[in-house]
């Protein structure tokens, strides 16, 4: 069982993921630099936030046009487990790996702070260990992070249940229908704005509460065992 | 320029007239940014030696052992006349700029902490430029801090009419390593001289002289540098990879001063000379002329020293990264710096003839305002302390400044156990070892009482790490001051030296890094005196860590006595009596014992939360408790240990050395004290009221709601969340 996480020129987060894969969710994961021609040894790929390539023009639109991010959308066809946190969403997005866009928060402003969630839909290789309405606490930290969709298209998602976590009691962003996740039809690739792998050690929760968001990760995990037996 | 007495020196140390390039070259060596020349004799004679230190202040960073092999390196600087014309440019390029030196020792930057001056917020006539100068640098550090995915992690932000049409912008990191790989920086003849990062091109030129002198117009955006920090996250990532692999001999990042100050400071660190050949530089523009790249300061530039058999591995690395790279000289004979272009030689200078620019001697004599302060208060008595107390909340030198912290990317790299806005911010080093930093300055005591208030300073930054549950074991400091050429002005920067050398001597901490900042003055007036004080602290085990949140049944306690101690304090602002009274004193024996205490007191596991108590006094530290803990409190003014002589001093004196502290062992915490010798004494308890009740004796002082106060403190951030 192999997890890969795809390092971009500019990606920040890689580590932080890299940590709570391997040594707080005993998972085995290794960095997977973006001029890396074969990804086949992987059974999941994260693609981890950051800034790649600095944000220029828009968030992850020079490193959806990567080879590397090619060889992704092909996977993601087959059924690769496929989670962009953060700029991974973006990346995803601007590769058309997953629906809509993301713009700039509405206050213009970046946002790093701690809210709620609300599960949506637990059949996802990401969600498999929650149940629905289960909410959880996790911070974000974008400046881009409004999910927008024109109209006609939510009930599309809706039907489909790719709408996997929304904020609760409050929008940070202005994202459409408070949406903080989605995932594509076949459920196999998610993105979300909030960054789980911040809220995956009690120690880093605000006044040490125990958070679930490290279940994201474990359901990867258990997704994982079970396609292996 | 060169003043007519250097040139003189100059003159007659190099035996000949030097060149145009070669005076370009002097003039930013030797400018005060550079050379530190009205400094350098006092800034030595800070104590900077401690077992934990390995590299004390110098041109980089600091070194401190945290044990386990584990190092910390700890690095201050400002870019005050930079952000104070192009804000978001200024203050990003600081932030750029303090994260080079962290990287030149070989060490992961894994927090950055900022100080910030302003005008004041609620002037309504300064209003736009103040919140002009506030917005854009907030913004400028949060895109470069976030991009480059290095968690702004705290800091401290003052406002102040002193500073009007004017800012300071102070950035401190921290980084971590292990001790065998730091660079030790050495170099023999025949090693590679390699400049990577950023064409040089004709932004920021005399950048360190434009620092050096008072800001007259704000025509000056030339010098004023372009943030890149997608290049600088390369940097950081090329660098550290180059480190592990073993190929940097030396390294030195490019700031103030560009090429000419880096060469002449690395060739002087690693005791060589250097041949350099100038049309190897990459560059932005064709037409940039030899002197123009000498003394360029565009940002993201790294210069490194490579042995020639390791040059391979170098080039590898940074063509993974993208980073355009010259080899642009060779390490060749001792001390001399030449500069050629096309083979013709334009400059021959010593190297320890650039760094030792001729010290400056200036007057220094008592300032006669001093003189007129009036230490005898007459200040009518006010009735309604809730109001007071309302509006202190409201200062946004007091309230919550969320605003300006949730801009910043505070978490990236899993390290932030506590946030910013509480005491002081803690860092996770592994699961045993946590660090503790937190920047203090105060330039209304600095301005009224230049000694005591550096004492304070101190003394309040300190205190913020203990009440974490850490060990100081090293200071930083940086001392901005107005012209060294007004004695009046040198007066108190020398007298500030003299506290942070009293301070740290006593308490047997350690300067590891600093910076002196002289000519923060605009055709307004210079700036109040405003030194900036970082303490570093160590916590040793998770079990240590201690916020500053309280719980409903905690009994509250305060160590150390308040005296009538409100000069430069908020509340005589506040009521218009900004020249009055006294600055609290700080009592080096009670200070070190009040401290020990509180540590003591955490080590037992004997309380639940501490608080330190500065700016506005009891009462508002009292308020941002219940804010913070989301309960009521009870206390009784009467049981506080005091000399005050009216509840409204009582409640907003800001006596140093004091500690509000919450604990559900109240009788062990008692006999735990009851031997130490201290002002201690149990003030009142928390409760599920939702109201903050102080009284003296039952007879109502204060009585508010815990959500009014909350909103109240909130002030700031709906003002500049409005607009």
């Amino acid at each position: 069982m192999r997890t890969g996480i795809v390092v971009f020129p500019g990606s920040n987060c890689d580590r932080d993921v890299h940590h709570v894969l391997n040594d707080v969710m005993g998972i085995n994961a290794q960095y997977v630099w973006h001029t890396e021609e074969s990804i086949d040894e992987y059974d999941a790929l994260i693609l981890p936030g950051g800034f790649s390539y600095g944000d220029r023009l828009r968030a992850g639109v020079i490193a959806a046009q990567s080879p590397i991010v090619e060889t992704i959308k092909k996977k993601a066809h087959e059924g690769l487990p496929i989670l962009g946190i953060c700029n991974g969403f973006q990346i995803l997005v601007e590769a058309g790996i997953l629906p809509g866009a993301l713009v700039k928060n509405v206050k213009l402003k970046f946002s790093c702070k701690w809210l709620k969630m609300e599960v949506l839909n637990v059949n996802t290789p990401f969600t498999n260990m929650f149940r629905l309405k289960d909410e959880i606490t996790i911070p974000i930290a974008h400046g881009e992070g409004r999910f927008v969709i024109s109209d006609d298209k939510i009930p599309e998602l809706e039907q489909n249940n790719q709408i996997v976590f929304k904020y609760k009691d409050q929008n940070p962003n202005g994202s459409t229908e408070m949406i903080a996740a989605i995932c594509n039809k076949e459920g196999n690739v998610m993105g979300l704005m909030p960054h789980p792998e911040r809220a995956s050690e009690p120690i880093l929760s605000p006044n040490q509460t125990k958070s679930n968001a490290g279940l994201i990760f474990r359901s990867l995990k258990n997704f994982l065992s079970h396609i292996k037996n | 320029m060169l003043t007519k007495s250097e040139e003189i020196y100059l003159l007659k140390k190099l035996g000949r007239q030097p060149n145009l390039l070669e005076i370009d070259m002097i003039d930013a060596e030797w400018s005060e940014h550079c050379s530190y020349k009205s400094s350098r004799k006092y800034v030595r004679s800070l104590p900077s030696r401690g077992k934990r230190v390995i590299v004390g202040p110098g041109y980089d960073a600091g070194v401190l052992d945290i044990g386990d092999d584990d190092v910390i390196t700890v690095h201050i600087e400002s870019h005050n006349h930079p952000s104070a014309v192009e804000p978001y440019g200024g203050a990003a390029t600081g932030v750029g700029g303090v994260i080079r030196d962290i990287i030149s020792m070989g060490t992961r930057p894994v927090a950055l902490l900022d100080a910030l001056r302003f005008s004041s917020l609620d002037n309504v006539k300064e209003t736009s430029k103040s919140k002009w100068l506030f917005r854009n640098v907030v913004k400028g550090i949060a895109d470069y801090g976030n991009c480059i995915g290095i968690p702004t992690v705290g800091g401290d932000i003052e406002f102040d009419n002193s500073f009007k049409d004017y800012c300071l912008v102070d950035v401190a990191a921290i980084g971590l390593g292990k001790k065998d790989q730091i660079i030790s920086n050495h170099a023999e003849d025949g090693d590679l001289i390699v400049l990577a990062g950023n064409p040089t091109g004709k932004d920021g030129i005399r950048g360190a002289s434009f620092a050096s002198k008072s800001l007259d117009d704000d025509e000056n955006r030339s010098a004023v540098q372009i943030p890149d920090p997608f290049l600088e996250k390369l940097l950081i990532e090329a660098t550290i990879e180059a480190t592990k692999r073993n190929c940097i001999n030396a390294t030195k990042d490019l700031g103030g001063g560009g090429l000419s100050c880096c060469l002449s400071e690395l060739s002087h660190l690693v005791e060589k000379g250097f041949e350099v050949e100038l049309s190897a530089v990459h560059t932005k523009v064709p037409d940039i002329t030899p002197n123009e790249i000498m003394i360029s300061e565009s940002q993201e530039r790294m210069m490194y020293i490579i042995n020639k058999s390791k040059m391979s591995i170098f080039a590898e690395i940074f063509t993974k990264y993208g980073i355009t790279y010259s080899i642009i000289g060779k390490v060749r004979g001792q001390d001399n710096l030449k500069i050629l272009y096309d083979g013709n030689p334009l400059a021959s200078l010593s190297c320890n003839l650039m760094v030792n620019a001729p010290l400056a001697k200036w007057k220094s004599k008592r300032p006669n305002y001093l003189d007129k302060l009036k230490t005898k208060i007459r200040v009518e008595k006010i009735g309604n302390y809730n109001d007071i107390l309302s509006r202190l909340l409201g200062n946004p030198n007091i309230g919550n400044k969320n605003w300006v912290y949730q801009q910043y990317d505070h978490e990236v790299g899993l390290r932030t156990v506590i946030k910013p806005g509480a005491n002081a911010s803690v860092i996770r080093v592994n699961d045993n070892k946590f660090v503790s930093i937190k920047l203090d300055g105060n330039s209304k005591h600095c301005y009224l009482d230049p000694y005591q208030g550096m004492l304070g300073c101190l003394s309040e930054s300190c205190r913020n790490v203990v009440c974490t549950g850490a060990q100081p074991i090293g200071i930083i400091d940086h001392l901005q001051f107005g012209s060294p050429e007004n004695p009046f002005i040198y007066w108190t920067f020398i007298k500030s030296i003299k506290a942070i050398i009293d301070f740290c001597k006593y308490n047997k901490i350690p300067v590891v890094g600093g910076k002196v900042s002289f000519y923060n003055e605009t055709i307004n007036s210079p700036i109040k005196p405003s030194p900036v004080i970082g303490t570093i602290g160590l916590i040793k085990g998770q079990d240590q860590i201690t916020k500053n949140i309280p719980n409903v049944g905690n009994k509250l306690f305060i160590l150390g006595q308040t005296r009538e101690e409100l000069g430069g304090s908020e509340y005589f602002e506040l009521i218009d009596r900004p020249e009055y009274g006294r600055v609290p004193k700080v009592n080096l024996k009670t200070d070190k014992k009040n401290r020990s205490v509180v540590l003591d007191l955490i080590e037992n596991g004997l309380i639940d939360f501490v608080h330190d108590c500065s700016k506005g006094g009891i009462g508002t530290a009292l308020a941002e408790l219940a804010i913070s803990g989301d309960l009521g409190m009870n206390v009784d003014l009467k049981k506080i240990p005091n000399t005050c002589k009216r509840d409204d001093f009582l409640l907003f004196s800001e006596t140093h050395s004091r500690f509000i502290i919450g604990s559900s062992n109240p009788d062990r915490i008692k006999r735990f004290i009851k031997n130490r010798k201290c002002s201690f004494s149990e003030i009142g308890h928390t409760d599920s009221s939702m109201t903050l009740n102080i009284h003296n004796s039952g007879k109502e002082v204060i009585n508010m709601s815990i959500f009014e106060l909350a909103h109240r403190y909130d002030t700031m951030n709906s003002t500049m969340d409005g607009i």
